[in-house]
């Protein structure tokens, strides 16, 4: 189990979380100017890279407060976490 | 809010479950109790606090300051509030104050952008109490609630044996369990039974 420093509560069990999928996601400022392929992109396509990865992720049984975090899919290494409007941070080597 | 008769009519989850809740005490050094302590009135309060004005206007309705530390409690009389989320705590209160305290709180904070919501059907408070409390607590929760990591004014929402609670430690080294009313028969009946071990004398 991942033990996952939330940037409020601290170290909580992995169970208390919710998966929230990439982060820094845009969304299109106008969906009725965006083409589908625009839309369809922007709703469905994720980036799924082996290696460092930013996502978001809702401390769920906790203060149900989203966050960022940075975390490594193959190692499950986690770098930072960071609240929403946190700069990014770099992405380790 | 509700008027009189029905005030008199409510019931608490476990008011049936007084006679298990008494049988299941453990006395002596390795001793632990489990009571309900019923109605307690509860506010969810959110605003900003960033913002002096909204922290002035609260300590002028409850005489205290908001905890802005996550996971502590700050209290004063009968009042306490605990922080659940950066912008967001529960206040707690005697039973029956729940609309005096609305009613300070929405005149004090008349006009600002805050949420102020009674909440007391929502839970009720279950206290475990006794040297072997925090023993029987670690069976149910994943937290460090060593005295050295949880003290007496800290508390938590976190994943209760299976369920979700508050967990908080009173200044008296009581633990009380704010549970949803639907999961407090469940919950009571998994520490009773977390706690039976502790009535067998180990001398053998």
């Amino acid at each position: 189990m991942l033990l996952i420093p939330c940037p409020w509560c601290g170290e909580r069990d992995e169970t208390e979380f919710r998966y929230g999928g990439q982060a820094h996601l845009a969304r299109p400022l106008d969906p009725h100017a965006t083409g589908d392929a625009e839309w369809a992109e922007y709703l469905f396509m994720r980036d799924n890279p082996k290696g460092w990865f930013r996502e978001r992720w809702n401390h769920a049984a906790g203060c149900r407060r989203w966050f960022n975090m940075v975390r490594h899919t193959v190692t499950h290494e986690i770098a930072a976490v960071y609240k929403p409007d946190d700069p990014k941070p770099e992405l380790p080597e | 809010m509700a008027d009189a008769t029905l005030f008199a009519r409510r019931r608490s989850p476990l008011q049936d479950h007084g006679a298990a809740l008494s049988r299941g005490a453990v006395s002596g050094p390795r001793g632990v109790t489990l009571t309900e302590i019923p109605h307690l009135a509860q506010i969810t309060l959110r605003g900003d606090p960033g913002n002096t004005d909204f922290l002035a206007a609260v300590r002028s309705a409850l005489g205290l300051d908001l905890p802005l530390k996550a996971n502590t409690v700050a209290a004063a009389g009968d009042v306490s509030a605990l922080w659940l989320g950066p912008d967001e705590w529960l206040i707690a209160g005697a039973p029956d104050s729940e609309a005096d305290l609305t009613a300070r709180l929405n005149a004090a904070l008349k006009d600002q952008h805050v949420s102020v919501v009674d909440v007391t059907a929502n839970r009720t408070v279950l206290e475990l109490a006794g040297p072997s409390a925090r023993a029987v607590l670690e069976k149910a929760c994943g937290l460090d609630l060593r005295p050295r990591e949880f003290k007496a004014g800290q508390c938590a929402q976190t994943n209760l044996a299976r369920t979700v609670g508050i967990l908080e430690m009173t200044q008296g080294g009581a633990w009380r369990i704010y549970v949803r009313n639907s999961f407090a028969v469940y919950l009571a009946d998994w520490l009773l039974d977390a706690m039976a071990e502790y009535a067998i004398d180990a001398k053998f």
